[in-house]
């Protein structure tokens, strides 16, 4: 028999039954919606998050102090131990240096307040975090050694008390009471109200540590954040802090005092959480799309049941079992595989909602709708009306046509 | 005269829970190309199951069941679909047709089991008309009267150039008047074209008008003198 024939004949018999063909089909395509819709935005999310960490900068190994298990008399990292990471001899892989000592503040501009991270940093903070300065200077050298009272406002905070990201400089904010002059502003870098760039206030270190931030040690920091030569020698820029810092902390083997996280494993790390969220919101589409194969073969059993008579006459009339086959199982691919292709345009409208919600809210999330997964709800929800519309087909097929055509 | 059925000692038998119930107990008989024939007998009798037997619905539990030279005692579900699709004609009591699709489509139905592609909507159509449905093509059952319906039955039991027609109660769900016209009309078909046609009836009346009747009592046979 003519397959064209056979699908239009599939089409027609399920319009007869339009309310239940149509209730059946939801349930197929509330799931194929949900399953691509909930990747979407998981990879939207993963590809978000992925862009945030590359944009604090490349080649990047974080340093703070801290051993990974209780380890005895352990050492502040401090000031000097980043002067002596910045020393090219010892360590020639290392480009850029610097410390990184910072609590949360509120700053005030006359009757304008926000509040921001203060961050104390070495000049080379700019290099290290390749970040652009629309207006003004960074910190520089002079700055560190006089301990001077300036400070360079991210873009957040210079929009938040002055309206504006130009025309700051020489302008006064007051931090903790104390009084700092504005010397430079920065560029806006994006991202999300998760991790923000932007919300921060650069001070110089030396001005932090001795008039702003109260830590046990003179000298300690919080974080040294180094700058490796290229992305190739980002492993052995870490190796040589290692062995710059075990040497000046006289460290036992295998106990360190401080540790080391590179740029990859912070990515490596938060790919592994969106992907175990990407596969939870997956799977959770993915039960809903299997409660719909479900429908489709109580649906089915109910068809063959109520058209038992009907296969009977087919039979009677000369089909073999797998034109019964046939006629069943196209009629749950039909429902199955519209379904999928309305699933498929839900969840394209559900992504494209997202995707302005999070624009609109300034959310850095926009929901990544991927051939592959179109491909694997069209591949799953074929499966899944072949899956679940084989056993009523099957039973369809062997009724003995004697016993069908009986049947009221 | 060629023979186009022969039955050898049919048996059949049904196992209800513990008890086993013999439908047929040794039935024999052959039936000549173009006879027409009536099957009578009370319910229980063991008719239906013999009517079942002939149509290749179902098979013999012993014995033979020879139709137009092929021994058909002994094949499975999908052969005996074959030899119905090219061999038998059926018109059941309450016509059977599909009530989605149209008279004409109806009457393809056969022709599409058969593989047939061509000019099956021309054939469909001829036969339509042979009914003296030229007219009703298109409609669909339900818009057709119940002698229009089973009109439609029989240019779907002939369509397919069939040995016999074999007609279960065909007038048992109509009126006198269109019973008596599709009685006329399977009639006028052994006479025009030479089909075989056997005919399951519990009405005399309806057995008396085809040449020879064979009686089925307790799932044996007896011949009636026309």
């Amino acid at each position: 028999m003519n397959l064209m024939q056979q699908v239009i004949e599939a089409f027609s018999s399920l319009a007869t039954n339009k309310l239940r063909s149509g209730l059946t089909m939801l349930g197929i395509i509330i799931g194929v919606a949900a399953v691509i819709a909930m990747l979407a935005i998981g990879n939207g999310a993963q590809a978000s998050i992925t862009d945030q960490i590359n944009s604090i900068g490349s080649n990047l190994i974080f340093v703070r102090s801290g051993g990974e298990e209780d380890v005895k008399n352990p050492r502040p990292l401090t000031r000097r131990d980043a002067e002596a990471i910045a020393d090219v001899s010892q360590a020639p892989s290392v480009s850029a240096v610097t410390a990184v000592i910072s609590n949360p503040f509120t700053i005030i501009y006359s009757r304008e307040s926000t509040n921001s991270s203060v961050l104390g940093v070495s000049a080379n903070y700019i290099d290290v975090h390749n970040l652009t300065l629309a207006e003004g200077e960074f910190i520089d050298e002079t700055h560190e050694l006089g301990r001077s009272a300036v400070a360079v406002l991210g873009s957040e905070p210079a929009e938040k008390l002055f309206g504006r990201t130009e025309n700051i400089v020489g302008e006064t904010v007051r931090i903790n009471g104390i009084t700092f002059r504005v010397i430079g502003v920065l560029k806006s870098r994006g991202g999300s109200a998760m991790m923000s760039m932007d919300n921060r206030v650069m001070i110089p270190i030396t001005t932090g540590q001795t008039r702003l931030f109260s830590r046990k040690n003179a000298d300690e920091v919080d974080q040294i954040q180094v700058q490796a030569v290229s992305s190739e020698l980002v492993n052995q820029a870490a190796d040589e802090v290692s062995i710059i810092l075990q040497m000046r902390h006289n460290t036992r083997i295998g106990e360190d005092d401080f540790t080391i996280v590179k740029q990859q494993d912070m990515l490596d790390m938060a790919s592994s959480v969106t992907g175990i969220m990407t596969i939870f919101l997956g799977g959770i589409g993915g039960i809903s799309l299997l409660v719909g194969g479900i429908g489709i073969m109580n649906i089915m059993l109910v068809s063959v049941t109520e058209r038992t008579r009907e296969i009977g006459l087919r039979k009677a009339l000369g089909a073999r079992r797998r034109d019964i086959l046939l006629q069943f199982m196209l009629e749950s691919l039909t429902l199955s595989v519209s379904g999928g292709a309305i699933g498929v345009l839900l969840a394209w409208i559900i992504a494209t909602i997202v995707d302005v919600i999070a624009t609109n809210s300034g959310m850095a999330l926009h929901p990544v709708m991927g051939m592959d997964a179109i491909l694997l709800a069209t591949v799953f929800s074929l499966v899944i009306g072949l899956f679940f519309g084989m056993y009523p087909a099957n039973r369809a097929a062997v009724l003995a046509p004697v016993e069908a055509l009986r049947s009221e | 005269m060629e023979t186009v059925i022969e039955a050898n000692n049919l048996h059949k038998t049904y196992r209800m829970g513990e008890v086993d119930v013999h439908a047929l107990n040794g039935v024999s008989f052959t039936v000549n190309r173009g006879e027409v024939m009536s099957i009578i007998g009370p319910s229980g009798s063991g008719k239906s199951t013999l009517m079942n037997i002939l149509g290749c619905l179902d098979i013999p539990t012993e014995g033979e069941y020879i139709l137009d030279g092929e021994n058909v005692s002994h094949l499975n579900d999908d052969q005996l679909a074959v030899i119905r699709n090219k061999k038998i004609g059926f018109v059941f009591q309450r016509f059977n047709l599909l009530g989605r699709i149209t008279a004409l489509s109806n009457v393809e139905l056969p022709m599409r089991y058969a593989g047939v592609t061509t000019d099956r909507t021309e054939r469909a159509k001829r036969a339509l008309e042979a009914v003296g449905l030229g007219d009703r093509m298109y409609h669909l059952p339900s818009e057709m009267s119940g002698g229009q319906q089973q009109r439609v039955a029989v240019a779907r039991a002939l369509v397919n150039d069939p040995a016999i027609i074999l007609a279960d109660e065909p007038t048992g769900n109509l009126d006198t008047r269109s019973g008596e016209e599709i009685m006329e009309l399977i009639l006028s078909l052994n006479k025009e074209r030479g089909t075989t046609i056997i005919i399951v009836t519990h009405d005399p009346r309806i057995a008396a008008r085809t040449e020879r009747v064979i009686r089925v009592r307790d799932g044996m046979l007896e011949e009636v003198e026309a």
